[in-house]
């Protein structure tokens, strides 16, 4: 219960930081993208600004020997600089650089972003599912 | 660079950042929003519960939001300019491409570039890469650039 409290909670602070940044509309994130045209470095800031507060957090979080809330600390394992991970990423980037909304940005603006969002979004559903029908990697998990 | 926001965009960054250290520091998950989402919808039972929060609290931001009086009001606007099919394939590519990567500009960009994860700087030097180039291609911004000269 405390630990889904929590979750809900720091959903909307990452919504709200979103939103006051700006970063869910695609207009501003397209400008950011596009570094020949009228550049905006907006998101930049905000990424760096989220890097800098998220790289002193957590290292101030690991300090303890588990989560406020009980369990443990669960963090990516892999390792490894494969096909997959870069095929995902040139995927992502075209489709992100497409439309200028990524996850998170196209989440938040569910309820207000109107049709061309729903039509993404349902799109990007639809991409998750393919992706299961994907076989797993041979050898260790990604 | 007349739309840069540098203000807001710092409050939001560090509320970006504020809520992936609190999910770690509460409840030692990673804030990734495509992971989340993904596991959300297919992974097992247990799993699910946290992630929905999670996803219900994003959802519900811009709802907030509204309740704050209009002059106060930061921007709500979504501009989206993509056709539906552009929008079909964007978001496609965008649903398979963060799977198959195992992370977008929040799981990849923010907690892993903060953890020092390899991984996760070829993902966000690959994807910002293919992002400009795509956006260049789109709006001919390179060639407006050469044929207008300095603008």
């Amino acid at each position: 219960m405390m630990r889904n409290l929590a979750a809900g909670l720091a959903g909307l602070i990452f919504g709200l930081g979103l939103v006051i940044a700006q970063m869910t509309n695609p207009a501003k994130v397209l400008a950011f993208l596009d570094i020949f045209g009228a550049w905006d470095p907006s998101l930049a800031l905000v990424m760096g600004s989220a890097l800098a507060v998220t790289a002193i957090g957590y290292r101030l979080a690991w300090r303890r020997r588990g989560p406020v809330l009980g369990g443990d600390f669960a963090l990516p394992t892999a390792s490894q600089i494969d096909v997959r991970l870069a095929a995902g990423a040139v995927m992502f980037g075209a489709g992100w650089g497409l439309v200028g909304l990524c996850p998170g940005p196209a989440l938040t603006v569910l309820t207000i972003g109107g049709p061309p969002v729903w039509i993404f979004g349902t799109a990007m559903l639809a991409g998750m599912v393919a992706f299961r029908f994907l076989p797993a990697p041979t050898g260790k998990s990604a | 660079m007349e739309n840069f926001t540098p203000v807001s965009a710092l409050i939001g960054g560090t509320l970006i950042g504020l809520s992936a250290v609190l999910l770690m520091a509460l409840n030692g998950r990673v804030a990734g929003i495509s992971g989340l989402l993904g596991t959300a919808l297919f992974g097992a039972p247990g799993d699910r519960a946290w992630r929905i929060c999670f996803l219900g609290g994003m959802i519900a931001a811009p709802l907030i939001m509204l309740l704050i009086p209009g002059e106060a009001r930061p921007s709500l606007a979504v501009d989206i300019t993509a056709s539906w099919p552009l929008l079909i394939l964007g978001g496609l590519l965008v649903g398979f491409g963060t799977r198959l990567g195992s992370g977008c500009t929040s799981g990849h960009g923010v907690c892993g570039l903060s953890r020092l994860s390899a991984r996760s700087l070829i993902s966000v030097l690959v994807f910002m890469a293919v992002g400009m180039v795509t956006v260049t291609l789109m709006r001919g911004s390179l060639a407006g650039l050469i044929a207008g000269g300095a603008t």
